[in-house]
C-alpha cells in the first residue's frame, strides 16, 4: 500500500505571517506610537485580517443589496401594478455628494500615507461632514415624497425606493460612525494606517453601491 | 523564533472573573462551548417536538394534558412542524458544527492564539443567543407558534393573523428571531475568513490544513453570501406584514371572506430568495460533517486521508455548485422546462464531487488498521447515512420524479438522512474524538457504542419506511392520516416508525448521561488520547487561554500522516521538525 513517505514533505515554507517574530513596519498614529493595544494585536497578520475581514463583510453587503436588486427587477416584470416612480431631484445632489465625498477621502488618505496627519485629518472632516450632508439629503427626499403623497406602501416602486434607500441610508449612518471613530482614534487594537484604509474601503464600496441603485432607480424604473 | 515568540500572543490578557471568563468570554474556546451548549439545548427541544409530532400521527384523538382542550388541533402539529424544522436547522445543524466545533477547534487547529475578530465572536454568540430566545418566545406570545413551516412560503405567512392563530405575533417573531441569526451568521462566517487566510501558523499552508479547516471555510463561504440574502428577503417578508406592502403577497387575496389589501406581489419571488440561501443553508450543515469525518476516519484507520487534494477541491465544488440548484426545491412551483432541465442538471452534478468524498472515504478505509472507537462508529455511520440520502436525491433531481414525490415523505426522508442525521452524526462523531481535548476527561466508549448502535439503527427505521410510503402517496405535512382510505392504510408502517422514533430519542439520554457523567468523572485524558496528528494534540488538556502556552506553533507537514515506514510511531504530528521525528533504525 503506497503511502506517502514523510521525507517528501518535510520542507518547511517561510513563516507567511510577520508574527511577532517577523518583520513588521512601525505602525503610524495620531500622536506618535498608534497602537499600543495587548500584545499581538500589532502583528502583521492581526492588520491584515482587518483589511480581509472588511473585504468579506463587504462581500456579505453586496450579497444583501443583490438580493434586493434582484428582487427589485423580479417583482418589477411579475405584477401590473407597478408605476414608475419618478425619484425626486435632489437625489442627483445627494449623488454629486458622495461622488465628491471619495474623492475627498482619497485625498485624505494621500495626505496619510505622505505622512501629513494635519492634511490627512482635514481631509478626513470634509469627507466626514460630506457624508452627513448626503444622508440629509435622502431624509429630504423623503420628506418630498411624503409630502407628494408616496409612501412606502403606495406602490412597489415607492416600496423598493424606501427599502433601497433605508438600507443603504443605515449603512451610511455606519461609516460615518466609523469615519468618526477613526477621526477621533485612540489608537488600541488597530493602527491607524488599517483603521484609515479599511473605512476607506468601505466608504468607497457605499458610494458605488450607491451610483448603481441611482442608476437603477433613475434608469431602471 | 526571536525572543518575542514567548510573550503571550494572545490579542487579550486572559480574563478572570467568572462574568468575563464564562460569560461574555472572548476566548474562542469558552465561544465555542458556549455555541455546543445552546445547540444541545435546541436539539433536546427539537427532539421533544418531533417526537411530538410522531405520537400525534399515530395517537391523533390523544388526550394530552399539557394542550389546551386536550387535543391538538391541526394548527398546532403545522406548529410543531414549523419549530421543529427552524430549530433544527438553524440552532442546531447551523450552529453546533460550524459556530461550536468551528470556533473551538479552528484556531486550534491552524495554529492561532484565538479568532482574528476575538469580540465580533462573541457578539455573533450573544446575537445568537438572543435569536433562540426570539424563537423560544414564540410558543408563548398570543396564538402560539408560528405554522407556515420553516421555510415561510407567504401567502401564508405574509398575511398575519388572518391566515391562522400563529402568524400573528409567532410568525413575527419567527423573522425577528432568523434575520437576528443572519445577522449572527454573517459575523461568524467573517470571522471564520479572516481567520483562515491571516491566522495561519507558519507552514500550515492551505494545502495542510487539516479537511476539518476546509470544511469550515468553505461553509464559512457559503454562509456569508447565502445569509445575506435571507436577511433581505425576511425585511421583506416583514415588511409585507406590518406595513401593508406587496413584495410578496399576490392581489386579491381573500381569507375567511375578507378581501385583503395587498396588490400583486410575487410568492414565487420568496421561493427563489429563500431557497438561494437554503440550498446552501443544506450544505452549511452538511460540509463541517464531512471534513470532521474525513478527519476520523484517516485517524482511526491509521493512514492518510485518501486524495486529500481531491477531498478539498470537491468540498469546493460542492459550495459552488450549491449555489446554482435552488430551484431544485421550486420545480412543483411551477418553472419553465429550461430553467427546470438546468436545474436538474446542476443539480446532478453535484452527484460527481459527492461520488469523489464517498469513494475517498472507503479508500481510506481499504487496507486500514481500522479502530472501532465511539468517533469512528459515528463517522461510518455519517459515510452510510450520507450515501442512503444522497442517492435518493438523483431521483428527485428529476423535476418528472419530484412533481409525483415533492409533497410526500420520500422527501421528508431524504433530507432528514442526508442533512439531518448525517450532520448529526457528524456532530456526535466531534463530540466523542474532541471531547477529551475540551473538557481533559475521555467519555465512556461502552456507553459511546452503544448510543451509535441506537441511533444509527433507529434512523434508519425511522426514515427509511418514509421512503416507501413517499413513492405510495403518503403526503407530508397532514396532521391526521385516520379519516381517508388511502392514507389510514399506511399506519401500522407510522407506529413503527413512531416507536422506533420514541426508542432512538430515549436513547440520546444515553448520550446526555455519558457527556453529563464523563464531565465529572471520566477517565483523565492525556494530551494526544487518539494518538492524531494535528495541531490541537500538540498542546495542553484543555487547552491554555492562548493555545500554545506563550508561542506559535510551526507547521512542517500535511494532516494525516499515519503509519508512515520508517518511523517508530504510526503517526507523525504536523509540528514536529523533520529532525524531532523518531525513526526506527
Amino acid at each position: 500500500m503506497p503511502i506517502a513517505s514523510v521525507n517528501d514533505v518535510v520542507e518547511i515554507i517561510e513563516p507567511k505571517r510577520g508574527g511577532p517574530s517577523g518583520p513588521s513596519k512601525p505602525p503610524r498614529g495620531f500622536g506618535g506610537g498608534g497602537n499600543g493595544g495587548g500584545s499581538g494585536s500589532d502583528s502583521p497578520g492581526r492588520q491584515r485580517a482587518y483589511v480581509t475581514g472588511m473585504t468579506v463583510a463587504l462581500g456579505g453587503i453586496l450579497m444583501f443589496f443583490m438580493a434586493l436588486v434582484s428582487a427589485y427587477i423580479v417583482r418589477k416584470g411579475a405584477g401590473t401594478d407597478w408605476r414608475a416612480l419618478i425619484v425626486p431631484r435632489i437625489l442627483w445632489v445627494n449623488t454629486a455628494i458622495l461622488i465628491i465625498s471619495s474623492f475627498t477621502l482619497s485625498r485624505s488618505r494621500r495626505h496619510f500615507l505622505r505622512d501629513d496627519l494635519q492634511g490627512f485629518r482635514h481631509w478626513w472632516y470634509v469627507t466626514t461632514a460630506l457624508g452627513f450632508l448626503f444622508l440629509v439629503g435622502q431624509l429630504i427626499a423623503w420628506r418630498q415624497l411624503n409630502a407628494a403623497g408616496v409612501y412606502l406602501a403606495s406602490n412597489p416602486s415607492s416600496s423598493f425606493f424606501y427599502v433601497f434607500t433605508a438600507a443603504h441610508g443605515l449603512h451610511i449612518l455606519g461609516g460615518l460612525g466609523a469615519l468618526l471613530a477613526v477621526a477621533f482614534h485612540k489608537g488600541r487594537r488597530m493602527s491607524l494606517a488599517t483603521s484609515s484604509s479599511v473605512v476607506a474601503m468601505y466608504w468607497h464600496f457605499m458610494d458605488g453601491l450607491w451610483v448603481f441603485l441611482f442608476l437603477l432607480l433613475t434608469l431602471g424604473r | 523564533m526571536s525572543s518575542h515568540a514567548h510573550s503571550a500572543p494572545h490579542a487579550m490578557p486572559a480574563p478572570t472573573g467568572f462574568i468575563s471568563k464564562w460569560v461574555f468570554s472572548l476566548d474562542h474556546k469558552v465561544i465555542g462551548i458556549q455555541y455546543f451548549l445552546l445547540a444541545l439545548a435546541a436539539v433536546c427541544l427539537g427532539i421533544v417536538l418531533s417526537v411530538l409530532m410522531r405520537f400525534h400521527l399515530v395517537w391523533p384523538s390523544a388526550h394530552l394534558p399539557f394542550i389546551t382542550g386536550g387535543q391538538m388541533t391541526p394548527e398546532q402539529y403545522l406548529a410543531l412542524v414549523t419549530m421543529h424544522g427552524t430549530i433544527m436547522v438553524f440552532f442546531v445543524l447551523t450552529t453546533a458544527p460550524q459556530s461550536g466545533f468551528g470556533n473551538y477547534f479552528l484556531p486550534i487547529q491552524i495554529g492561532a492564539a484565538d479568532m482574528a475578530f476575538p469580540r465580533l465572536n462573541m457578539l455573533s454568540f450573544w446575537t445568537t443567543f438572543l435569536a433562540f430566545v426570539a424563537i423560544i418566545a414564540a410558543f408563548f406570545v398570543p396564538g402560539g407558534s408560528p405554522i407556515s413551516g420553516w421555510t415561510a412560503y407567504p401567502p401564508l405567512s405574509g398575511l398575519g393573523q388572518v391566515t391562522g392563530p400563529g402568524e400573528g405575533w409567532g410568525q413575527t417573531m419567527w423573522i425577528v428571531s432568523i434575520a437576528l441569526f443572519c445577522g449572527a451568521s454573517l459575523m461568524g462566517a467573517l470571522n471564520f475568513i479572516a481567520t483562515i487566510i491571516d491566522l495561519r501558523a507558519p507552514g500550515m499552508t492551505l494545502m495542510r490544513m487539516p479537511l476539518t479547516c476546509w470544511g469550515w471555510f468553505v461553509t464559512a463561504i457559503l454562509g456569508l453570501l447565502a445569509f445575506g440574502v435571507l436577511l433581505a428577503a425576511g425585511v421583506l417578508l416583514l415588511l409585507d406584514r406590518s406595513a401593508g406592502t406587496s413584495f410578496f403577497v399576490p392581489a386579491s387575496e381573500v381569507v375567511t371572506d375578507t378581501l385583503l389589501n395587498h396588490k400583486g406581489g410575487s410568492p414565487i419571488l420568496w421561493q427563489h430568495l429563500f431557497w438561494f440561501f437554503g440550498h446552501p443553508e443544506v450544505y452549511i450543515a452538511i460540509l463541517p460533517g464531512m471534513g470532521v469525518a474525513s478527519h476520523l476516519l484517516s485517524t482511526f484507520s491509521r493512514k492518510p486521508i485518501y486524495g486529500y487534494r481531491a477531498m478539498a477541491y470537491a468540498m469546493c465544488g460542492i459550495g459552488f455548485l450549491g449555489f446554482m440548484v435552488w430551484g431544485h426545491h421550486m420545480f412543483i412551483s411551477g418553472m419553465s422546462p429550461y430553467s427546470g432541465f438546468a436545474f436538474s442538471v446542476l443539480t446532478m452534478a453535484i452527484g460527481v464531487p459527492s461520488a469523489i468524498k464517498t469513494f475517498n472515504w472507503l479508500g481510506t478505509l481499504w487496507n486500514g488498521k481500522i479502530q472501532f472507537t465511539s468517533p469512528m462508529l459515528f463517522a461510518l455511520g455519517f459515510v452510510s447515512l450520507f450515501i442512503s440520502g444522497g442517492l435518493s436525491g438523483l431521483f428527485l433531481a428529476q423535476p418528472a420524479v419530484d412533481n409525483r414525490l415533492h409533497a410526500t415523505y420520500y422527501v421528508v426522508a431524504h433530507f432528514h438522512l442526508v442533512m439531518g442525521v448525517a450532520a448529526i452524526f457528524g456532530i456526535f462523531g466531534a463530540t466523542y474524538f474532541w471531547f477529551p481535548k475540551m473538557f481533559g476527561r475521555m467519555m465512556s466508549e461502552p456507553l459511546g457504542k452503544l448510543h451509535f448502535w441506537i441511533t444509527f439503527a433507529g434512523a434508519y427505521c425511522i426514515f427509511m419506511p418514509m421512503h416507501f410510503i413517499g413513492i405510495a402517496g403518503a403526503i407530508r405535512r397532514y396532521a391526521d392520516y385516520t379519516g381517508v382510505q388511502y392514507l389510514a392504510q399506511f399506519q401500522p408502517v407510522h407506529k413503527f416508525m413512531t416507536i422506533a422514533a420514541f426508542i432512538t430519542a430515549a436513547g440520546q439520554l444515553i448520550f446526555l448521561w455519558n457527556f453529563f457523567w464523563s464531565l465529572k468523572h471520566g477517565a483523565k485524558a492525556s494530551d494526544n488520547p487518539w494518538h492524531a496528528t494535528t495541531l490541537e494534540w500538540s498542546t495542553a488538556t484543555p487547552p491554555p487561554h492562548d493555545n500554545f502556552g506563550g508561542h506559535y506553533p510551526s507547521v512542517y507537514r500535511g494532516p494525516y500522516e499515519f503509519s508512515v515506514p520508517g518511523v517508530t510511531e504510526d503517526y507523525v504530528p504536523q509540528h514536529l521538525a523533520p529532525q524531532e521525528v523518531p525513526r526506527s533504525k
